[in-house]
C-alpha cells in the first residue's frame, strides 16, 4: 500500500471540506472494496477520509411508505433489521447474499453503490424499487445514478448520505453468484407496484439495466409464466472467464422467472 | 504520518504509533506478536485473518490500524482461560478433528464463535453459509461443521467465556 494521510472528520461539512482540499482524496466508508483496491496499489489517493465518525450516516428509518437507509450502514445491519424485513424484506435478503458475514460485517450501503461494481448487488435493488439516493447537495433517481461500469452521477467530493427505498407491493431478488467471490454473475430484482414492474439486472453488464420487455410481459400478468420462452439477447453482455454471454443471457430469463415466483408466491418452471 | 492509537485487544488496553497505512492485521502480527492471526491471501477472501472487532468478526486484513483506534479487538489469543482451558469451540474444534493444517482454523473459530453469538442454535445449512468467508485447504470442511455445531451446543448449555463482554 502507498502512504496516505487518515482523516477522521466528525462533520459532513468537515468530510466534504477535505475532500475538497485534498490533492486526490478518497471516502473510506467500510473499506471492503477500497483497502483490498490499495493493497494491490491500485490507487494511490494522497488523503483517505473515513466517514466513520460523521453523524447522520447510519441506521434505518421509515417515512410513511419508504423506508430511509443511511448510508454507513452496513450489509449486515440491513439484513438483521426487523424493520427492513418487515417493510421490504427482499432488500433483507438481498443484503444477507452480499459476499460473506465478515464483509457484511463493514461493508456499506453507500459504499457498494458509490462503487457501482458491474456484478455488486444493491445497484439491482435500488433501481428496480425506484429509489432516490440523498447526497450531501442533490438528490439523485436511481435509474440516473448509475451511469456506467464503476461510474455514478457522483462528483470527487459528493458523499451518499443515504437512500430513500419506496415500498413496493412485491418485491424478490434472485442471484447466482460467482461461488469463489459470492459477486452475482447474474442478480434479477424483480419489483411491482399496481400495474407498473420493474426489473433490474446486475452482474451481465457494464453496469445495473433495465429490461423493458420482460417489464411489460409482467405487468400484464405478474406469474412466472408470464416470461415462459422469454429470451434476452446476449449482444453486448458481459463474457469473460465465469460465464459467456450467451449464458449470462440465459441466466436472466432463469433468474427473473424465480424472482417473480419468489415474490408472487406462486412456483417457477 | 505516524498516528498513535488506543485500543483494546483481548482486554488489555494497548497504546501504538503506526503508520496510516498499517493494516489492523500487520498491528496484530507485528506489533503485538499476535501471531495467532494469520495471512492467507492479498485479496480479503479467505477469512484466516478474521477477528472480532467490538464483538463482530471482520477480516483484520482489510482494517486499517488506525480505524480500530478506540475499538475493543479480540483475537484467537484471548480465547483460552488464564489456566490454558479452551474455549468451548476450540475445544469442539480439536474434539472432532476440524483442522488439519491449522492455518485456516483461529479464523474459522473466530468467525464460528460470531456466528454463534447471533444464531445460537444454528442448522447445518447456516453454519455452512455463514462460513463462506474462511476457505479451508485440507479438511473438506465436513469436520469444522461438525465441530462448529458441537461448540455451538456447548455454548447454549456451559456458557461462553466473553460473551458478556463482546454484547458491547
Ligand atoms: C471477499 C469480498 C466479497 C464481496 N462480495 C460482494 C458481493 O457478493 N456483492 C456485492 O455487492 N459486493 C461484494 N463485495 C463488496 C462489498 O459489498 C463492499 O462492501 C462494497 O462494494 C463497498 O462498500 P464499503 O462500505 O466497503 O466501501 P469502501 O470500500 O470504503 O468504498 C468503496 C468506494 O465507495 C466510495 N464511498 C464509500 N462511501 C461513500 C459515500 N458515502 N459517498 C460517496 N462515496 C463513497 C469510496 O470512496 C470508494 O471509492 C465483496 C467484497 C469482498 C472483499
Ligand atoms: S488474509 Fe485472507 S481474508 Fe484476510
Ligand atoms: S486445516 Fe489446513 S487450511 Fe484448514
Amino acid at each position: 500500500m502507498y502512504a496516505f494521510e487518515y482523516h477522521r472528520p466528525t462533520s459532513l461539512d468537515e468530510a466534504v471540506s477535505l475532500m475538497v482540499n485534498a490533492e486526490d482524496g478518497a471516502l473510506l466508508a467500510g473499506g471492503q472494496t477500497l483497502i483490498p483496491t490499495l493493497k494491490q496499489r491500485l490507487a494511490q489517493p494522497s488523503d483517505v477520509i473515513d466517514l466513520a465518525a460523521v453523524p447522520g450516516l447510519t441506521g434505518i428509518t421509515q417515512d410513511g411508505n419508504e423506508l430511509i437507509v443511511g448510508a454507513m450502514t452496513t450489509h449486515a445491519e440491513v439484513a438483521a433489521s426487523d424493520l427492513v424485513r418487515a417493510t421490504i424484506p427482499a432488500l433483507a435478503e438481498l443484503a444477507g447474499q452480499v459476499g460473506d458475514a465478515q464483509v457484511r460485517n463493514r461493508g456499506t450501503l453507500g459504499g457498494s453503490i458509490a462503487n457501482n461494481d458491474p456484478a455488486a448487488d444493491y445497484p439491482a435493488a435500488l433501481v428496480a424499487l425506484g429509489a432516490v439516493i440523498k447526497t450531501n447537495r442533490r438528490t439523485v433517481a436511481a435509474d440516473d445514478f448509475f451511469t456506467g461500469m464503476f461510474e455514478t452521477v457522483l462528483d470527487t467530493e459528493e458523499v451518499v448520505v443515504s437512500v430513500r427505498f419506496p415500498k413496493p407491493q412485491r418485491a424478490a431478488y434472485c442471484k447466482f453468484p460467482n461461488p469463489a467471490s459470492r459477486y452475482a454473475i447474474v442478480g434479477v430484482f424483480v419489483a411491482r407496484n399496481g400495474p407498473t414492474v420493474r426489473v433490474a439486472v446486475t452482474g451481465a453488464g457494464q453496469s445495473v439495466f433495465r429490461l423493458p420487455e420482460l417489464e411489460a410481459r409482467l405487468a400484464a400478468r405478474f406469474s412466472p409464466d408470464a416470461l415462459a420462452n422469454v429470451m434476452v439477447a446476449a449482444d453486448g453482455l458481459n463474457d469473460d472467464l465465469h460465464a459467456s454471454a450467451d449464458y449470462r443471457a440465459h441466466l436472466i430469463t432463469v433468474m427473473a422467472k424465480r424472482a417473480v415466483a419468489a415474490a408472487s408466491g406462486s412456483p417457477a418452471d | 504520518m505516524p498516528t498513535t492509537i488506543t485500543l483494546s485487544v483481548n482486554g488489555r488496553p494497548v497504546t501504538r504509533t503506526v503508520e496510516s497505512r498499517t493494516l489492523l492485521v500487520q498491528l496484530l502480527r507485528e506489533h503485538l506478536g499476535l501471531t495467532g492471526t494469520h495471512v492467507g491471501c492479498d485479496t480479503c477472501q479467505c477469512g484466516a485473518c478474521v477477528v472480532h472487532l467490538n464483538g463482530r468478526s471482520v477480516k483484520s486484513c482489510a482494517v486499517l490500524a488506525v480505524q480500530a483506534d478506540g475499538a475493543e479487538v479480540a483475537t484467537i489469543e484471548g480465547l483460552a482461560a488464564a489456566d490454558g482451558t479452551l474455549h468451548p469451540m476450540q475445544e469442539a474444534f480439536r474434539k472432532h478433528h476440524g483442522l488439519q493444517c491449522g492455518f485456516c482454523t483461529p479464523g474459522m473459530v473466530m468467525s464460528a464463535i460470531d456466528l454463534v453469538r447471533r444464531h445460537p442454535t444454528p442448522t447445518e445449512r447456516q453454519v455452512r453459509t455463514e462460513l463462506e468467508g474462511n476457505l479451508c485447504r485440507c479438511t473438506g470442511y465436513h469436520n469444522i461443521v461438525r465441530a462448529v455445531l458441537s461448540g455451538a451446543e456447548t455454548m447454549r448449555g456451559a456458557g461462553d467465556p466473553g460473551a458478556a463482554a463482546a454484547a458491547d
